[in-house]
């Protein structure tokens, strides 16, 4: 979990480094999404490595919840969890179902017409109309404000869901000292919220200027 | 001659220990593995013979009636563990750590035992180390020493207010090592309920699974019983719960004597009672006295001004203050042994100098020792015009580090802080030095049967020094026992596995039905604590820190009142053969309620005053230990075994003369 | 001394046997002073139920003073109750009101399965650490002197803060899991950060963490609820030193 973890929490990083020039300038954005759409070590290597991770820490995630869950058959009768455990850490599965619903929408709204076009379709060309269609096409998806809400929502519950994973992950990769650990929290936290909060003012970007 | 035989080996007293372990009997490896030793008790003396019998090659067999053998209640001990390493180069050495332990015990205990304890304390240390025991230790990395009651040096190796959790720990470790390899069955949750004699010899025992109320048959070549000590006869003790005397009665009833009864360790560091419906005592580490001073008001209107919140302890000068027991004990101060500490702490009370509602506390004091401390890491720290408020916080600091965890358990008990008010002890009944009978060997007179740790009688006398009852637990599970039952071990070799299915046996089981059955039949009207706390008040007014014999006679009386309604009038809900915690502290108070009535016959028949026990009729009149105890060695130096007579009041006594021939006997003086 | 005491209600679960199915039963006690413990207070119900010839509620305890381990009650939703770095044994009335209603329900765990009423059986607890809660020595007491090889204070300090631990469970208890890694990671530090324990550290995690997840507790997700919760602030830095310890062990191997 904390492996997998840790490796979407750096691709996420990316992923956000590469939405924010969309912010920036609509060319530079266009030719790194060519790039990475295109070249064959991360259309071929990297790509099937991003999707094992991604499945790995869905269904390690829901096995784990299982089998917790069965080491605990009779549930207290009254119990005062928010005492000793803060909510994010209770409740990952929920935050995690979320982003995961979240990603078939992602999915459905990028990734499948993509696969379409380059593997049904054949057009590894990038071109649409004459010009790179990527920053349109991300553009055009953030016209519908209930999306745009649907994009909002899903990132709190990243934000949630990273709060504890990200510390998370170094504890139980057994990364913990007194020295490092209180950087590694706040480097979490900010991670937690930056990101996030950064999709968010990314859609609403593109959502305002219309 | 007494039909006592204490075989002590002959020779030198240093040399004693060593030629008997040259010239014991061993038995071979191959055999041991057709040898079972029952061990009932998991404590250290329990835990470490379970483990060294197994490690031996024995076929081990451990009983104990909690739910692990992690929990006996060795676990408790705080303060520390005494061994005669001399690390910090005060002059100490195994015939000092004797000297001290004989003198500590008021000449009542068996000198070739006790110089024997002294002889492998160093090795515990060593052992526990090994083992991985966490002992405090220094910034060099050598382990630290902290000094006790009683003794003029720093002997005491500790890790914090927990030694005894940590040493337990060690020895449930060296368990667990045999449990894993299959050495050791354990029997949690099991409680032992007679012992089997046949032919003359222990051959096993009956136990009641407390789960389920199953009554089995366990057979041995020996058992070994490191069952604790009997405070709870008192009700209210620094014991737990389920401490009791059922283990070692049952095998007085059946033949083993038992020693000095009447010697009872009432411990003066004590959180005194706040009310009737209290169900234990708390001990508050004697270690505390190496800081805390100890004293009550000089004048009595400023207790009652306390007693009615008038006036706070804080406000009282120095000069009204009256630290008695520098006072009356300026060579020892507030280090004299338990037993002083306690009495004066009583004599005190009495007089009405009481600081608390109920009259029975007095002040332990830390804030000369946070001044101290606190000035001298002041000047570590380079901090020359520290203030008065600062240096209180680095003395605080100190004092945290030393005893954090003990002031942290008075605070959740007594709503109050230690750190800033005095803390009020008082004494409470805390440790039994009596027990069964034991020979050198720790046999006791039924062959096959031996006793180890609090349960047997041997060491300390009439007095236990502070940080020896761990030093004893392991030195007889470890060191002692594992050699000297291979003494009679040896000649078993030939007897093969031993049948239940004998009419010992069957006898054994069905008397334990029997009376399990009478207990539940009887569905009087009143529960078990009733009676026990009831006896438990008899005992701490009449038989307690001081005893005279109009007091015992009626004790003795008044106990057997209060056994016979319990026998007619006893409330037990549930059922026999189902967890039934009513029935199993039932078993408990039967039995002490017969030990409670040879208890007082003792303490009547030691017409003197020794140690922990002291009698009315035996002060010293006049001269400079006007008041004090005073021991008569012309007509009582000796060790009271009481042979059960079918009647706990009826036991026939023994005596085992007390040679003191390396020590001089002299009035116990710690002024 | 209080003049006055608190009148409450309580509902505990009382549960037969191991197979009977159990349930939670109201109770009034009255006149409960402040100064009283926890367990005192259930004292005084059971002495109430025995003289109504009614059955007392079984609960474990033994020292009654925080160190054996052996108390283990689920009080108002935690572990040991409300106040924190306590047993239940040394928790006051003083933490409660006049009127309360308390909850009373034995420790949840799959591998913790209920005896009776509040008592559950910790039997894994002691099965983990048969699997290697120990350092391989004798106990012949011919090893070398105890001063022989020095021990920084501070491994020295962390080993004992380690060992503090006294065995109830709370952590298995307080963990929406049913995780016992606190508990495990305290057993496998103690001996871990001494000299004489890390020769056989690495087999130690392994097999102790195996008996761990063949008793059928649950897996850790980093709440932090035991370390809260545990009456010895037992500190997860034990679980991160046996989650190292086992990582690198499952790698060598």
């Amino acid at each position: 979990m904390a492996l997998s973890g840790l490796f979407l929490i750096v691709f996420l990083l990316q992923h956000f480094s590469i939405n924010l020039m969309s912010v920036f300038s609509a060319d530079l954005f266009n030719e790194v999404s060519h790039f990475m759409g295109t070249n064959s070590v991360i259309q071929y290597a990297l790509q099937p490595v991003l999707i094992f991770g991604v499945i790995f820490h869905l269904t390690m995630g829901m096995y784990l919840e299982a089998k917790n869950r069965g080491a605990r058959p009779q549930k207290y009768a009254y119990n005062k969890a928010g005492a000793s455990a803060s909510w994010m850490s209770r409740n990952m599965i929920i935050t995690g179902i979320m982003v995961m619903l979240f990603l078939g929408l992602h999915f459905y709204d990028f990734w499948f017409p993509e696969i379409k076009i380059k593997f049904i379709d054949g057009d590894w060309s990038g071109m649409e109309n004459g010009a790179y269609r990527y920053w349109d096409h991300t553009h055009h998806k953030f016209v519908d404000p209930i999306r745009v809400g649907l994009y909002c929502a899903a990132f709190v519950f990243l934000a949630l869901h990273l709060l504890h994973g990200f510390q998370s992950a170094f504890q139980s990769m057994g990364w913990r000292h007194q020295k490092y650990t209180p950087v590694v929290e706040k480097v979490g936290y900010a991670y937690a919220i930056i990101i996030p909060l950064g999709f968010i003012v990314i859609a609403l970007y593109h959502h305002l200027i219309h | 001659m007494s039909v006592l035989n204490s075989k002590v080996p002959e020779g030198p007293i240093k040399d004693k220990w060593t030629n008997h372990k040259n010239k014991i009997n061993l038995v071979n490896p191959a055999n041991k593995r057709l040898i079972d030793v029952i061990v009932v008790g998991t404590g250290l003396a329990g835990g470490a013979a379970a483990a060294s019998l197994a490690e031996m090659g024995y076929k081990v067999k451990a009983f104990c009636f909690q739910d692990s053998p992690r929990r006996a209640h060795s676990i408790a001990a705080q303060g520390g563990i005494n061994a005669a390493k001399n690390y910090q180069n005060d002059g100490d050495s195994v015939y000092r750590l004797f000297y001290d332990t004989v003198k500590g015990g008021d000449y009542r205990g068996r000198e070739a035992n006790v110089y024997r304890l002294a002889e492998v304390s160093a090795n515990i240390i060593d052992q526990c180390v090994a083992q991985g025991v966490p002992f405090a230790r220094e910034y060099g990395g050598l382990l630290d020493n902290r000094s006790f009651g009683g003794v003029l040096v720093s002997r005491t190796f500790y890790a914090k207010g927990q030694t005894g959790q940590q040493l337990l720990l060690g020895a449930y470790s060296a368990m667990n090592r045999q449990i894993g390899k299959g050495k050791i069955e354990m029997f949690n949750r099991h409680e032992m309920l007679d012992l089997v004699v046949v032919d003359g010899k222990a051959r096993g025992i009956i136990v009641r699974n407390h789960v389920n109320g199953e009554i089995s048959r366990h057979s041995a070549h020996a058992v070994v019983l490191a069952t604790g000590g009997y405070g709870n006869v008192f009700f209210l003790s620094t014991n737990a719960m389920g401490s009791n005397v059922t283990a070692a009665w049952k095998a007085h009833k059946k033949g083993a004597f038992f020693a000095n009864p009447c010697y009872t360790q009432i411990h003066p560091t004590c959180i005194p009672r706040s009310g009737d419906y209290q169900s234990k005592l708390t001990l508050m580490s004697e270690s505390l006295r190496n800081d805390g001073r100890i004293w009550v008001p000089k004048n009595i209107e400023d207790v009652e001004a306390i007693r009615s919140g008038k006036k706070k302890p804080t406000e009282l000068s120095e000069d009204e203050r009256d630290y008695y027991l520098e006072r009356r004990y300026p060579a020892f101060g507030n280090l004299v042994p338990r037993d002083v500490a306690s009495r004066a702490a009583k004599e005190r009370c009495d007089a009405g100098y009481g600081v608390n509602q109920t009259g029975e506390a007095v002040y332990l004091d830390f804030s000369s020792a946070i001044q101290r401390y606190g000035k001298e890491a002041a000047t570590v720290k380079g901090e020359k015009n520290a203030t008065k408020e600062r240096i209180t916080e680095l003395g605080e600091e100190v004092v945290r580090t030393k005893y954090g965890n003990l002031f942290q358990m008075y605070e959740k008990i007594v709503d109050d802080n230690p750190y800033k008010t005095p803390m009020m002890i008082y004494p409470a009944v805390h440790y039994t030095m009596g027990g069964l009978w034991v020979d050198y060997n720790l046999m006791t007179t039924i062959p096959g049967c031996y006793a180890a740790g609090e349960a047997n009688f041997s060491d300390h006398g009439a007095n236990r020094l502070g940080a020896s009852a761990l030093m004893q637990g392991l030195a007889d599970g470890y060191f002692v026992l594992p050699y000297t039952i291979g003494d009679y071990l040896a000649d078993e070799i030939r007897t093969g596995p031993i049948s239940t299915d004998t009419p010992e046996f069957e006898a054994a089981e069905k008397a334990v039905r029997g009376q399990l059955e009478t207990l539940m039949n009887i569905q009087g009207t009143k529960s078990v604590d009733h009676f026990h706390k009831r006896l438990g008040k008899v005992m701490w007014d009449k038989v307690g820190m001081s005893r005279n014999a109009q007091g015992l006679t009626e004790a003795i009386a008044e106990i057997r009142q209060i056994r016979e309604e319990f026998w007619k009038d006893v409330k037990i809900p549930g059922g026999l053969n189902e967890f039934n915690p009513e029935l199993a502290k039932a078993t408990k108070v039967a039995d002490f309620l017969e030990l409670g009535e040879l208890f007082a016959v003792d303490a009547l028949s030691r017409n003197e005053s020794c140690g922990g026990h002291f009698r009315e009729e035996s002060v010293e009149l006049d001269g400079e230990q006007k008041g004090e105890a005073k021991r008569d060695d012309v007509n009582f130096k000796y060790v009271a075994a009481w042979e059960w007579n079918e009647d706990p009041g009826a036991a026939n006594l023994h005596k085992e003369e007390l040679e003191f021939k390396d020590i001089e006997l002299k009035q116990r003086s710690y002024k | 001394m209080s003049e006055k005491g608190m009148n409450l209600t309580l509902k505990i679960w009382r549960q037969k046997d191991s197979k009977s199915k159990g349930k939670m039963e109201t109770y009034p006690v009255t006149n409960i002073s402040e100064h009283m413990s926890f367990l005192e207070m259930l004292d005084v119900l059971n002495e109430q139920l025995v003289e109504e010839g009614k059955e007392p509620v079984a609960f474990d305890h033994d020292c009654r003073e925080g160190i054996c381990g052996m108390c283990s009650l689920h009080i108002n939703g935690e572990a040991h109750g409300p106040d924190r770095r306590v047993t239940t044994c040394q928790l006051h009335m003083r933490m409660f009101n006049d009127g309360d209603t308390i909850h009373i329900e034995p420790w949840r765990a799959k591998a913790f399965p209920v005896i009776k009423d509040l008592i559950v059986d910790r039997s894994a607890f002691d099965r983990i650490q048969h699997a290697g809660g120990f350092i391989s020595v004798n106990t012949s007491g011919n090893t070398i002197d105890a001063n022989a090889i020095p021990i920084e204070k501070e491994d020295a300090d962390e080993a004992f803060n380690a060992a503090t631990c006294i065995g109830c469970g709370a952590c298995v208890a307080s963990c929406k899991n049913a995780s016992a890694m606190l508990f495990v990671g305290a057993k496998i530090s103690q001996f871990s950060l001494l000299p004489q324990g890390q020769v056989e550290a690495k087999n130690r995690a392994l097999n102790m963490v195996k008996q761990m997840d063949l008793e059928g507790f649950g897996n850790c997700t980093n709440t932090g609820a035991c370390e809260v919760q545990c009456p010895k602030g037992i500190s997860l830095d034990n679980i991160a030193r046996m989650n190292r310890d086992f990582l690198s062990a499952s790698v060598k191997k």
